[in-house]
């Protein structure tokens, strides 16, 4: 965790944030066979929360990272992702918003 | 289905099933078979609260179903109300309103490397009654105008999330919820679930949003002084400023950046379509970052403290691919139905419009006792007949051509700076040199034949 009251980086910006997590994810990867062909591995360059990591040979999925935005299941162009969002209770709780 | 009880005995009995005190799990959810309400609406935000306000203060029955904890828990947008629109739903809500400031000076900045055109409009008339536009904060905004729908008889129904609806003969009958058991009943369903409209979609109301067709913003609530704010901003406490920004920093999206000032933080925020972030291969965080590193945004933000970092997308949709707002029993409301003004950055009116055309609309259904989608149709109208459809279908041009004229977020702001900065900068060259240089400057940015053709293509588009 940064001192900096005003981080740049993302990870620091999320750990401000509420998440209640669930104890079962609300986004799927479809088919692992899909992500090793494609090459560009577009999830993990614009999700606004870095949910997204390819780790080898699979996408990791943090889904208690996600803050709900929508943004994956139009940024996979295989629509790969499966996303929903977190059941009633669960997920991001915006203070501000 | 048959029974009709009176509406204390619906709402006891969903209390008494678990409905409002089931534990976050919801497992002990359990509803009796049968719960009928003369509409249900589903998200608690602004269209849908607006929506259910008006429904209950005409004597109908209604459920609002809220997925966050809170109305306004999951919701996030850049953070302007305009006044008109929301008054003729919730007369002088200024007066109990949680806002933070109302917007007296809209500024356009278009940065260069380390330099900023500015332009902007202010006026001292938009700081009095009754207003034009207030900065304001969802959380607290949300739950307020949920208030109202609560305290006109509507009942509020939190922690549950709608997953589709259900269909009888065609007809939309109900939704299904997350809870066990969790299905509730009505004669219309008003969709305002938002942009994420998975219940909609996945029901078949409309085709969900692509790329393409929406913008990914990422926010910062950063928080200063309110007098530090004041000082920067050269405004009293209370009135305030919207700014937004485009240039360079954006790489070449339909992007643009915003900074608005709220009572003692700021809104500070970047979006682009979505397309655009992915084909560019960049996270909206790294371009907020770019301009929050700005020199002349830097000085506004120094000091500052981030309270919250938030990201949500916004309809970008074509007049021609809207969905049509209306079937049998249901009506799509707000973002749902891809009511967004993204030219002119309005939103959060056009969903109010949306709530009180439907309200409007099931009302006068409920007379006729005809939820039919020909009985539904006049929601269609009314939105025609109003500044929504009507700004949606002048302005229907504009959008594609900015689309393809991406220059006008990266290229022209920075000619634009290198222009003033050749021009303002004295020293031993004579002027008409200077101009020469101007003209050069223009050539290498864009060429005069694109230039000339730009104009062109942007007033064909007003058309």
């Amino acid at each position: 965790m940064s001192d900096n009251p005003m981080p740049a980086k993302l990870e620091d910006k999320l750990f401000l944030l509420k998440i209640t997590r669930d104890d079962h994810s609300h986004i799927e990867i479809l088919s692992n066979d899909v992500c090793l062909r494609c090459e560009e591995k577009w999830c993990t360059k614009t999700c606004p929360a870095e949910v997204y990591h390819w780790e080898g040979d699979h996408i990791v999925v943090s889904y208690e990272n996600c803050i709900e935005c929508g943004a994956c299941r139009m940024i996979c162009p295989y629509n790969n992702i499966s996303c929903v969002m977190p059941r009633g209770g669960f997920g991001v709780q915006y203070k501000f918003g | 289905m048959g029974h009709e009880p009176a509406e204390d005995s619906k709402v006891s009995s969903l209390e008494s099933s678990g409905f409002a005190t089931a534990d976050r799990t919801g497992r002990n959810a359990v509803t009796e078979e049968g719960e009928k309400f003369d509409a249900i609406v589903v998200g608690a935000g602004p269209a849908g609260s607006a929506a259910a306000y008006v429904m209950a203060q005409s004597g109908m029955e209604v459920v609002l179903v809220e997925r966050g904890d809170y109305p306004g828990a999951k919701n996030v947008w850049g953070g302007v109300l305009f006044r008109e629109a929301t008054a003729s739903v919730f007369p002088e809500f200024w007066e109990d309103a949680p806002l933070e400031r109302p917007v007296v000076d809209q500024r356009l900045w278009m940065l260069g490397e380390d330099s900023v055109v500015q332009a902007g409009f202010k006026t001292e008339r938009f700081g009095k009654p009754p207003y034009n536009a207030f900065t304001a904060l969802r959380g607290k905004l949300d739950s307020y105008f949920a208030k109202k729908a609560e305290d006109a008889g509507a009942y509020l129904l939190t922690e549950t999330q709608v997953t589709e609806l259900i269909f009888d003969r065609g007809k939309a009958v109900g939704v299904r919820t997350s809870r066990d058991d969790g299905d509730l009943y009505a004669d219309v369903i008003l969709m305002a679930e938002g942009v994420n409209c998975f219940a909609a979609v996945k029901s078949g109301l409309r085709a969900d949003y692509r790329m393409e067709n929406a913008a990914l913003a990422v926010k910062e609530i950063i928080s200063l002084p309110e007098q530090t704010i004041n000082d920067r901003f050269n405004v009293p406490g209370d009135q305030g400023v919207t700014l937004l920004c485009i240039g360079e920093f954006g790489r070449g999206t339909m992007g643009s950046g915003f900074i608005y000032t709220n009572k003692d933080t700021l809104s500070v925020g970047f979006g682009a379509i979505v397309q655009h972030l992915s084909d560019t291969q960049v996270q909206p965080n790294d371009l907020l970052e770019e301009m929050k590193r700005h020199p002349a945004v830097q000085v506004l933000l120094n000091g500052g403290e981030t309270k919250e970092y938030s990201a949500h997308l916004i309809p970008e949709m074509r007049f021609e691919s809207l969905p049509r707002p209306y079937g049998a029993g249901y009506m799509l409301l707000g973002d749902t139905a891809g009511l967004v003004n993204f030219m002119f950055q309005e939103g959060a009116n056009l969903a109010i419009m949306s709530g009180k055309f439907a309200g409007e609309t099931a009302v006068e259904a409920k007379k006729r006792g005809d939820f039919s989608a020909d009985s539904l149709s006049m929601y269609q109208r009314k939105l025609e007949n109003s500044f929504v459809l009507k700004d949606l279908k002048s302005l229907r041009k504009m959008p594609g051509f900015f689309r393809s004229h991406r220059q006008f977020f990266g290229t022209y702001p920075r000619m634009l700076n290198r222009i003033a900065q050749e021009a303002l900068t004295v020293d031993d060259q004579p002027k008409m040199s200077k101009g020469r240089d101007l003209l050069r400057v223009a050539r290498e940015e864009r060429g005069l034949s694109g230039l000339a053709r730009d104009v062109l293509d942007g007033l064909r588009s007003l058309r």
